[in-house]
């Protein structure tokens, strides 16, 4: 697990999870019922703070945000670490 | 894989909207006697919910006791006032005019509202106006975020997607409103020893459409089981004037004008009423699709956003929690 991950992991099972269950990283957050649309906006503020990227508004689709992986992916694609 | 049966809005239509009201009126007497209470206020907003409870009531307790609270606000509509009137005209019931603004402003309503909104537009000042918006669920999988949109003095148009922090903001400051209304309609209620008549109908009930111990907070809610569109077919009976009955739905909680499915439902109220039914019943999205004029796949989309709008729900469902079971209350209650 490297840095991104271990940061995206700890902000939603501090954030959102409640009994300390392990959050499966290919599941979905929104219908496992982990991010409402509140939880949405929270994590695009954390994914803008903590790792200095902007989030526009026509990449707010589960495709990038909408479980683990897939936000880490979103995170290294912006940070230029990755390509889609 | 063998055809569904297709479904369309006729399944929303009461049998028999006359025997519907007698049934309403019948329990609301019962419900408002055991609480000893000897009739009932509202607040009314002119709108076609509000008119139709107070219709009820007229009904179930005698126009004579039944209180129509008017509490409009500096951001009211200017529709808001004369449509209250005339839905207090045409029940027969008492009014007392409220306004809220100097409550408003003394709480900081309009001051905090407006510091959420310079958060996302710095430009933000007196004499603009606003209002929230959601994007629509059926054209995309995209998560449904809120924007402020705002137009200046001079009539240009401003929009931002809101933060965390500013949208929650936004909403406590404005959630006065509500809070403020319902503490008055509690305030006439303890005067006359009413009870406080709810007026939220069943897409608002099940989708969290009101404000906790704000417009959410009533003794007795009359209309709570009837579909928006079933509301429509009572107010056919009770004699609702025909302007209240083809009024759009509003939110009448912005200075600009706002519809409902640009606050918070996905589609039209009709539309949401059968998505609503499908969901319950349960029937398939391609059972109402054509109804709707939507594929399944959008269909698909507002089921999901009512699940999760149900999800949210349950915060503004719950009672408040003891944390003990009390059995001399509960036998109490009992009685």
């Amino acid at each position: 697990m490297d840095a991104i991950e271990r940061d995206v992991r700890r902000f939603i099972t501090e954030n959102f999870i409640l009994n300390g269950e392990v959050i499966d990283g290919a599941g979905s957050l929104t219908r496992n019922g982990v991010l409402d649309s509140m939880g949405v906006l929270e994590l695009i503020m954390f994914i803008e703070e903590r790792f200095g990227v902007k989030v526009p508004d026509e990449d707010t689709v589960p495709e990038n945000l909408d479980s683990v992986d897939l936000i880490v992916r979103y995170v290294r694609v912006r940070l230029g670490e990755a390509r889609v | 894989m063998s055809e569904v049966a297709r479904v369309g809005f006729e399944v929303l239509r009461l049998a028999d909207p006359t025997e519907v009201v007698e049934s309403i009126v019948t329990e609301m007497r019962r419900v408002v006697k055991g609480f000893r209470r000897r009739g009932g206020v509202l607040g009314l907003s002119g709108g076609i919910d509000s008119t139709v409870v107070a219709a009820l009531a007229a009904r179930a307790f005698g126009p004579e006791h039944v209180l129509g609270v008017l509490m409009p606000e500096a951001e009211s509509s200017p529709d808001t006032l004369r449509l209250s009137r005339l839905a207090a005209e045409a029940t027969g019931i008492h009014t007392v005019l409220e306004d809220i603004t100097p409550t408003l402003e003394a709480l900081g309503c309009y001051r905090r509202r407006d510091e959420a909104f310079r958060k996302v537009l710095p430009d933000y000042a007196a004499g603009w106006k606003a209002k929230l918006v959601l994007p629509s669920v059926v054209d995309s999988d995209a998560f449904r975020l809120f924007s402020v949109v705002a137009l200046d003095p001079e009539g240009r148009e401003h929009r931002a997607r809101l933060t965390a922090d500013a949208y929650r903001e936004v909403v406590a400051a404005t959630n006065f409103k509500q809070r403020t209304r319902k503490m008055l309609e509690y305030h006439h209620a303890d005067r006359l020893n009413y009870a406080v008549l709810g007026t939220p109908n069943r897409l608002e009930y099940d989708q969290g459409f009101f404000v906790k111990n704000g417009d959410g907070s009533a003794d007795v809610k009359p209309i709570a089981h009837l579909y928006k569109s079933q509301v429509y077919q009572v107010a056919e009976v009770l004699g609702v004037p025909d302007e209240i009955r083809t009024r759009p739905p509003t939110t009448d909680t912005y200075a600009m004008p706002q519809s409902q499915e640009e606050f918070y439902f996905s589609v039209p109220y009709d539309h949401m009423d059968l998505c609503l039914h499908a969901v319950d019943r349960p029937l398939p999205p391609e059972a109402i699709a054509e109804a709707l004029d939507l594929a399944p796949v959008q269909v698909e989309r507002v089921f999901a956003d009512i699940a999760a709008k149900r999800r949210m729900a349950r915060y503004l469902h719950a009672p408040p929690v003891a944390l003990e079971a009390m059995e001399t209350i509960a036998l109490a209650e009992s009685e």
